[in-house]
């Protein structure tokens, strides 16, 4: 139910950025969603992206402080209201959103949300009205 | 195996004897040659026929670093300049560059003496061995070369810089053993695995390594990411080059090649010796040498001298690894720092690379002490995704740092790869307060 989402350690100096990006780039790796925690020191780029499972061996190869980490793709239509079904029904049951981030085009969009307890907050999804998605499904979003 | 037991396992007597008989001659020779030496010795109401036995040396001025810049280029060499066939030069970070001249019998001690250290690792002539120290002015390229064509084994001048050729030569042609310095084994462990070169691919099975203070860490580390047995060599130009001592299988310090280096060990402070097995700072003498002699030179070098027989048959007394320099002191708001403390702190985190600079700056009228350290990346998991995660760890580090060196430094936390590798002597310290 869950998916590996890319965690990559970034110092903040310039191009460093570009250096994974070009790697994903050059392994024709598409990046469906991202987003960055930024601290003054560092920056964790967090990724979700088709065949995580390639990428993460590619940037690993070029020495890069990579992660694969599970997280919940929710999958996301025009209905107003659902990041806050989500939000609600894991905040009633008393789980902890580490970091979540989303997008939403034309009608389609993703949530991407790490919890801190996953079992539970499988159970909280599953009786909402959502749905994830496997990363079989990840290239319909990118496309 | 013992390259030369006449001399490597001679009885404690015939040493004493011997090296007894060297320093009269050598200090006989250097007040005859050597104009410092000769005013430094009556300065002292000494003449050379004071100094008959080895205890005598006590008797004996001490000789620094700085004697030798302020003679520069050529003040306290001995022989005359048509009996010498080469100089080396050690790297001047302040000041002149320290030149070394040595005769024709000064390469040939030089080379006796790595061909001890190279036997006693069980290098042989059936060997394909690799010197990937820096060929030129340093003297650990051509030192240990010379040692190696002495044992007979199949030298591949390889130097430094090209890692990626020396990593596929390694492979290709079988090569079996190695010398460098343990941070570019490291480094060429680390440009193998990127190059897609494995341990099984590979015959390497000795490791010299020398020139920079290395710990059983990092032993460990290079062992078995290259698959072989790494040994300690240990020299300075000064005194020779590589091979002044050097380890054997037991592993229990570094056999000093004492019938031609004569160690002490003394208070840094107070310059008295101490007694055997105490540490201090290490001084050495050359007994045989003719192009540079020195007497009683202060290395800095801080370790032991290790008496007794040692399991692997020699007799030479051994000298601990090098635990710190009695000048790399940093004071740090007043506080005493070494370097060697921090890198103890980075060493027990294995979340991080055994690697680390230290940058030291004033800001305000205070200064301050920042440990750059680097994420090893098989350490990075999934656990580490959050700021709050990767802060914690470096608060870890912050505050072990503080119980250690008394002082709070601040920890920045570098990609895998970020901190340069050396290929020469490890920087291990930016002190960017004496350039204001």
């Amino acid at each position: 139910m869950t998916i590996n989402q890319l965690s990559i350690f970034l110092e903040n100096r310039s191009g460093t950025l570009t250096k994974v990006l070009d790697i994903l780039k050059e392994a024709g790796i598409l990046i469906i969603a991202s987003s960055i925690a930024d601290t003054a020191q560092y920056g964790l780029l967090r990724i979700v992206c088709t065949e995580p499972q390639r990428a993460y061996q590619e940037l690993e190869r070029h020495g890069v402080a990579v992660a694969l980490s599970d997280v919940f793709a929710i999958a996301l239509d025009e209905r107003p209201g659902q990041i806050a079904e989500v939000v609600r029904g894991l905040s009633e049951g008393n789980i902890g959103i580490v970091y979540m981030y989303s997008f939403f085009l034309h009608g389609k969009g993703l949530l991407i949300i790490r919890a801190d307890k996953a079992e539970e907050a499988r159970e909280v999804i599953l009786r909402s009205s959502l749905r994830c998605i496997s990363e079989s499904e990840l290239p319909d979003w990118g496309a | 195996m013992i390259w030369n037991p006449n001399k490597e396992c001679m009885s404690r007597d015939e040493m004493s004897a011997l090296q007894g008989k060297r320093l009269h001659k050598i200090v006989e020779y250097v007040y005859h040659n050597v104009p410092f030496y000769r005013n430094k010795l009556q300065a002292m109401d000494l003449t050379p026929d004071d100094i008959r036995t080895i205890d005598d040396i006590v008797k004996l001025p001490f000789t620094t670093k700085k004697d030798l810049r302020d003679n520069y280029p050529f003040g306290l060499q001995a022989a005359p300049q048509s009996e010498i066939i080469r100089i080396h030069a050690s790297s001047g970070t302040t000041g002149n560059p320290t030149i070394v001249g040595y005769t024709r019998k000064d390469i040939g001690v030089w080379s006796e003496c790595m061909a001890r250290s190279l036997t006693s690792f069980g290098v042989t002539r059936n060997d394909i061995f690799s010197v990937a120290y820096g060929y030129g002015l340093f003297t650990g390229g051509l030192g240990a070369h010379n040692g190696v064509e002495m044992v007979g084994a199949s030298v591949v001048p390889a130097s430094t810089g090209n890692t990626e050729k020396h990593a596929k030569l390694i492979r290709d042609l079988g090569i079996t053993g190695i010398a460098c310095t343990p941070s570019y084994a490291l480094y060429l462990a680390e440009t193998m695995e990127q190059i897609g070169i494995t341990k099984d691919q590979i015959k390497l099975r000795v490791g010299a390594f020398g020139a920079e203070p290395w710990t059983e860490k990092m032993r460990e580390e290079i062992e078995e990411r290259l698959g072989l047995k790494g040994f300690n060599i240990y020299g300075l130009s000064e005194i020779m080059g590589p091979s002044v001592s050097y380890e054997c299988h037991a592993q229990n310090g570094s056999h000093i090649n004492e019938d031609h280096f004569y160690p002490e060990i003394i208070n840094p402070v107070t310059l008295e010796p101490l007694p055997l097995g105490q540490a201090g700072e290490l001084v050495f003498t050359t007994l045989t040498k003719e192009g540079m002699p020195v007497l009683r030179y202060r290395t800095r070098d801080l370790c032991s001298l290790i008496p007794g027989q040692c399991s692997c048959g020699r007799t030479s007394v051994r000298m601990s690894s090098i635990t710190g320099r009695s000048d790399d002191m940093l004071i740090i708001r007043g506080i005493n720092v070494f370097p060697s403390q921090v890198e103890s702190v980075v060493l027990s985190m294995k979340e991080f690379a055994p690697r680390y600079l230290l940058v030291v700056d004033r800001v305000n009228n205070l200064d301050t002490l920042e440990v750059q350290v680097e994420l090893r990346q098989e350490y990075f998991t999934a656990t580490f995704d959050t700021p709050a995660a990767i802060d914690e760890l470096k608060k870890r580090m912050a505050d072990k740092l503080r119980s250690v060196l008394s002082i709070s430094a601040k920890v920045s936390l570098k990609a895998p790869g970020a901190i340069e590798r050396s290929q020469g002597k490890s920087v291990r310290v930016i002190d960017n307060r004496k350039l204001k």
